[in-house]
């Protein structure tokens, strides 16, 4: 809402010193947000003159069509001005920045050769004033607007500052000057003239004419509705100058006297009005419910289908408007328009919220009834632009008609106390009843402990205690509140996952792995370019009903998207050696709907509600996943570069599975992104929780990345669960060490694990430890075959091994491998 | 056989004479002093403490004397052969020390080669602010909590007193997951966590929940779809906005620095009332810059304030909802941005740098931004 504080000075006696800052200073403090004060025009600096056309020569020897005009400045001034516009006539007057003037942007006026003539001065429009975006042309100012000569500044409204307020849902009544001009009293302790509250002067009706007649067949969504007939009315009458000037300042164009009549009082008093062409309507004019399917085609030529939970305007021609929200079309006020019906309504907030959510179009009209108009002013508003109406296109006032539903009054009970316990400070009981009668409450009793607290009906987002504790509150401000603190209990520090996810981050980034937090959001064709076949677990996944991008509809199943792009625009921009790491949520299997009655919001959900709605959703687990692409270790003055491989990949998941203290097994494994022969599964007590390897040559050649890219994804929440929560201390056995090293041929096929456990196994309780350290293949194994070599070492808790015990425990662990792995001692 | 000694000389052996062993030591001396490396040096030790060295040999006489001389003689010759090994030894470590030294400087290496075989990662600085944020909280005796991002539309809005046509579910421009009617939608802010917080735990309360949430802002340089929250609740009996504003006020000095301000603006959220608005005084000119212009501020824009976050009382509603007794629990919540917070705090001018994982990002942050 942009309030000029001319406007606001109008009802409220501000003190001429304060400035559009110092006011928006108070009203930040009573939590109106004001965003920017401006002023218009700032930029005109020097003089700007009311000018009149008196002879306008077409030049029409250049390109375009340039207008050579005898304009006069003064009495016995007249200067030669170019101009390009051509929506002006003799005796027009216009606004003349003369020699000298400085506009907006730093653009400086002087007399200068242009078209071949010397042009004094420029006639100016809008846009070039800073006073709107209008630029079709030159401003033309009404006749008699004033004489040739006369300072245009203060006629076309500039100097004037604008307050631009960001209003919040639950105080529509600041969307008009009414309301702003209201806080600003309070603010400053000043007298407001409530202009919603008394009836403008209108002539008696004028007897004889046709009334037109409304109801409401829908009480449920509009509980008042008035309309007051005026005939006669010149359709060719110009809306006064300073209306025009004041609506372009709050960011509205003017269109006509009758709609800007209507435009000028919503903004001054927060009801929204709309004019009909009378002549146009058949039938009585009503509120109602529209029909399942009933056509509707809006003011901005959009065909409408309505449900029958819309509330619609309607005539015996059918549905003529969409209430509160938007006008029909055929009923629209015209260039004909003598007769003219004027509706101010009061409809249910919630009602024109849904409407206009449902049919998506967002109005002024629309932004004040969702939020809730004051609902007595519509009698007062309708009184005021049916009175400027008469003023300015003249006609008879024919009269009103109206329908009210009762309305039941809000009393809210509020402990006196109430606000200074909330706020910790203390509030007398008489502070509060003086602030909310401020405010605009009646309170019955004012000495009563609790009071029992009417809003005022501008206020119909005050119904609970705790709404009247804010407004004392703001009133008193925020900066009184003191700064004490809570007892908080004992803490438990981070849960055991919470501490793994940051050692976990902690220890990828310490390896050199730098981590993305990529969005969430995946297509068809990042899947695809994983190869997962059509029945892959991770192409089940929630689809958002309205994603940014068509092409990336769903949500992520896997973080490898996310990692294979960030690798993509690092390797783009000239980066392509990177280890990547995401930690985040995944989304599993699709989302439930929702059936049956959602749960209440006035007391707890019972257990089997709280369950169902856990139930829509997804699994949501935190996976861990990286990319690993071009070279591990960089070429340097020690040697050649090092790429990056599948063992990088799974080294480091053996890493943060260390890092979490949980035992993983590594195994060969098989994932459609990852190539086949290098591909480990991850598991935990005998279930898969992942992937580490290179991922596969197609997919390495369907998303561009570096030739033997590698990757790894694991359940990191399934990591957590199995971490062990006490780690037991080791038993540090100080007698000497007995190393003994072997090689063992294998078939290739068999895994160096395997050979590994049954060595481990085999060699028994002396057997501290055991490292593959050699794998070779080649001439020196037969064909078909492997040779590992092991060190093993083992030590005795109490005493030195003897040479019979280390060997007896050697040989144990080979025959182990020889048995269960068909190993041979090389 | 008992006779005068028939071979005793009554001269002087002429070798034994104090000049000849002083000489010999002269040379002794000379020679171990000329000795410049090591090799030489033991050629010195060979020639002139040997067993063919000449005061070897002279003290081979020292029995030819007559008992009488014998003493005098030794000792003479002892004393010479002392000093020489003294100098000996002495030389030995000097050329040793010099022996070493040289080696070492031979061995010496240019230190200032880049050494970045595997240089440090880095984690995303928006991970390390709110483990930051959570850690000032856990500090005070919250807990961490956390909650779905795919969240049902009861938890994330009815709940939250923001009921079905609400203008303030406007205000969060919200991504509904499978289709608008399914009640699920992706969370809008992680207020969420605070139902699912109480609907959960025992109270009193006392919890920090940070995490990701959804908006349908295209991304630009000051918006994007995905961000994050984090959201402070405390729920018990006899709490009051002053112990609120007590609390922001010790997280922003935690943060920011000892003696920095926090300002409160009355505002509007469906799940606190009273609302408010948080200001933060500004930690680079700390209001400095107001009204300064030879010396503005581009962290506040010569403001002295920068906008934080938004805070309440929470709305009885909403207490009401989740089964707790408004009349003998209060609470109050607290959010705020952690992607705005980063970009004052650490001056990030363009949202998309935290969100493409560009690796010189993140990289510049180290493990804690």
């Amino acid at each position: 809402m942009r309030a000029p504080m001319s406007w606001l000075r109008e009802f409220v006696a501000i003190p001429a010193d304060q400035t559009g800052r110092d006011v928006a200073e108070r009203l930040i403090s009573a939590g109106l947000e004001v965003e920017t004060v401006e002023t218009t025009g700032e930029g005109v600096i020097g003089d700007l003159v009311v000018g009149r056309v008196n002879r306008i020569e077409e030049l029409t020897e250049f390109k375009k069509p340039i207008r050579w005009c005898q304009v006069q400045i003064g009495p016995d001034t007249v200067n030669g001005i170019i101009c390009g516009a051509r929506n002006f006539v003799e005796g027009d007057l216009v606004v003349v920045a003369v020699p000298g003037t400085e506009l907006p942007g730093g653009f400086r006026i002087s007399a200068r050769e242009t078209y071949g003539k010397t042009s004094n001065g420029m006639i100016c429009s809008e846009r070039e004033l800073g006073l709107g975006d209008n630029h079709d042309g030159i401003m033309v100012l009404p006749e008699g607007t004033a004489e040739p000569g006369a300072d245009a500044k203060p006629i076309i409204g500039i100097g004037d500052e604008i307050l631009d307020i960001a209003v919040t849902p639950d105080r529509g009544y600041a969307l008009s000057i009414r309301g702003i001009a209201r806080e600003v009293a309070i603010a400053y302790g000043l007298a407001f003239e409530d202009p919603g509250t008394a009836l403008a002067d209108l002539p008696a009706p004028v007897a004889g004419h046709a009334l037109q007649e409304c109801a409401t067949e829908a009480p449920t969504g509009c509980d008042l509705f008035t309309m007051r007939t005026i005939v006669g009315f010149d359709p060719q009458a110009p809306s006064p100058l300073w209306m025009q000037r004041r609506l372009v300042a709050c960011g509205m164009r003017p269109v006509s006297l009758a709609v800007d009549v209507t435009n000028y009082v919503m903004l001054e008093l927060g009801q929204p009005l709309h004019a009909y062409d009378m002549g146009k309507l058949k039938g009585v004019v009503r509120a109602d419910w529209a029909r399942a399917g009933e056509p509707f085609e809006s003011l901005d030529h959009v065909q409408r289908t309505l449900r029958t939970d819309d509330l619609v305007i309607r005539d015996d021609t059918g549905v003529i408007g969409l209430a509160g929200v938007i006008g029909g079309l055929h009923s629209e006020i015209d260039d004909d328009t003598t007769a003219i019906a004027l509706e101010a309504a009061h409809f249910i907030p919630q009602v024109v919220a849904r409407a206009g959510r449902r049919h998506k179009v967002s109005t002024e009209a629309g932004r004040r009834n969702e939020r809730g108009v004051d609902r007595d002013l519509a009698p007062y508003a309708s009184a005021r632009a049916a009175a400027l109406l008469l003023q300015f296109g003249g006609g008879d006032y024919a009269g009103m008609t109206a329908v009210e539903t009762p309305e039941e009054p809000v009393v809210i009970t509020l402990p006196a106390s109430h606000p200074e316990d909330v706020a910790g400070m203390d509030i007398p009981a008489v502070m509060v009843v003086r602030i909310l009668q401020v405010i605009g409450c009646t309170i019955a009793d004012q000495a009563a402990d609790v009071l029992n607290v009417t809003p005022p009906s501008w206020r119909p987002d005050l119904t609970d205690p705790a709404d009247l504790v804010e407004e004392v509150l703001r009133i008193i401000g925020y900066d009184a509140l003191p700064s004490t603190l809570p007892t908080a209990p004992l803490g438990r520090g981070l849960t055991a996952p919470q501490r793994i996810r940051r050692r976990v981050g902690m220890a990828l980034a310490s390896r050199g792995f730098v981590e993305v937090l990529s969005y969430p959001f995946v297509g068809v064709a990042e899947l695809d370019a994983l190869q997962l076949p059509s029945d892959d677990p991770r192409r089940v996944a929630p689809r958002l009903a309205n994603p940014l991008s068509e092409e990336q509809p769903s949500l992520r199943a896997t973080l490898l998207p996310g990692l294979v792009a960030a690798a993509r625009r690092n390797a783009s921009r000239g980066h392509a050696d990177v280890a990547l790491f995401e930690v985040g949520r995944v989304f599993q299997g699709d989302v439930a709907h929702e059936s049956g009655e959602r749960p209440g919001v006035h007391g707890r959900p019972q257990d089997d509600e709280w369950e169902s709605l856990n139930g829509l959703l997804p699994r949501q687990p935190h996976h861990v996943a990286g990319i690993l692409a071009g070279t591990r270790e960089p070429q340097g003055w020690w040697g050649p570069a090092r790429a990056a491989s599948w063992s990088d990949a799974i080294e480091v998941v053996r890493v943060l599975a260390d890092v979490a203290g949980a035992r993983i097994e590594v195994t060969p494994g098989a994932d459609p992104a990852f190539h086949p022969g290098r591909c480990a599964s991850i598991t935990l007590d005998g279930s898969v929780i992942g992937h580490a390897g290179e991922l596969h040559p197609r997919v390495i050649e369907a998303t561009g990345l570096p030739e033997r890219t590698a990757a790894f994804e694991v359940d990191l929440d399934a990591i957590a669960d199995a971490a062990v929560p006490i780690r037991p201390a080791p038993a540090i056995g100080t007698q000497p060490v007995a190393k003994e090293d072997l090689a063992l041929v294998v078939d290739v096929t068999v895994s160096a694990e395997d050979v590994r456990a049954a060595l481990a196994e085999g060699a028994g309780e002396l057997l501290e430890s055991v490292r593959l350290f050699d794998v070779y293949t080649g001439s020196q194994v037969p064909e078909g075959k492997k040779s590992l070599a092991f060190a093993l070492r083992f030590r005795a808790p109490d005493r030195t091994l003897s040479a019979d015990e280390t060997a007896a425990a050697r040989q144990a662990a080979i025959t182990a491998a020889q048995q269960r792995c068909g190993a041979t001692l090389r | 056989m008992s006779a005068p000694n028939s071979s005793f000389d009554p001269k002087q052996v002429a070798a034994l004479d104090a000049d000849a062993i002083g000489a010999m030591v002269d040379a002794a001396l000379a020679a171990i002093a000329a000795a410049s490396d090591l090799a030489e040096l033991k050629e010195v030790r060979l020639a002139h403490a040997g067993d063919r060295a000449p005061l070897a040999l002279a003290n081979r006489e020292i029995g030819a004397l007559p008992p009488a001389a014998k003493a005098e003689a030794g000792k003479r010759v002892g004393e010479a052969r002392g000093r020489i090994k003294g100098a000996l030894d002495a030389r030995q470590g000097e050329l040793e020390a010099e022996r070493d030294a040289r080696v070492l400087v031979e061995e010496a290496v240019d230190v200032t080669v880049p050494v970045d075989r595997q240089p440090l990662g880095g984690r995303h600085p928006l991970t390390t602010l709110m483990e930051r944020v959570a850690d000032v909280f856990v500090s005070m005796g919250y807990d961490i909590a956390e909650g779905p991002e795919v969240e049902a539309e009861w938890v994330n809005f009815d709940a939250l007193n923001i009921p079905p046509d609400h203008p303030a579910r406007t205000m969060q421009d919200t991504f509904f997951v499978s289709s608008p009617d399914s009640g699920v939608v992706l969370r809008t802010h992680t207020s969420p966590i605070q139902i699912r917080s109480m609907l959960d735990r025992e109270l009193p309360i006392y919890v920090i929940a940070p995490g990701r949430v959804y908006r349908t802002d295209e991304l630009d340089a000051t918006h994007t779809p995905v961000f994050h929250q984090v959201e402070a609740l405390a729920v018990d009996k006899g709490i009051t906005m002053g112990d609120l504003r007590g609390t922001i006020d010790h997280f922003a000095e935690s943060m920011f620095g000892a003696g920095i301000r926090t300002r409160m603006r009355p505002s509007y959220f469906p799940f606190t009332e009273p609302s408010a608005e948080v200001d933060l005084q500004c930690f680079a000119c700390r209001g400095a810059s107001v009204g300064d212009p030879d010396n503005p501020c581009r962290t506040c824009g010569s403001e002295g304030w920068i906008e934080w976050g938004g805070c309440g009382m929470v709305n009885p509603r909403v207490l009401r909802a989740v089964g707790i007794d408004p009349d003998v629990y209060r609470g109050f919540a607290f959010g705020m941005g952690v992607e705005r917070t980063l970009m004052f705090r650490n001056g990030v001018s363009d949202m998309r740098d935290m969100v493409e994982g560009d690796v010189r990002f993140s990289l510049a942050f180290g493990l804690e931004a």
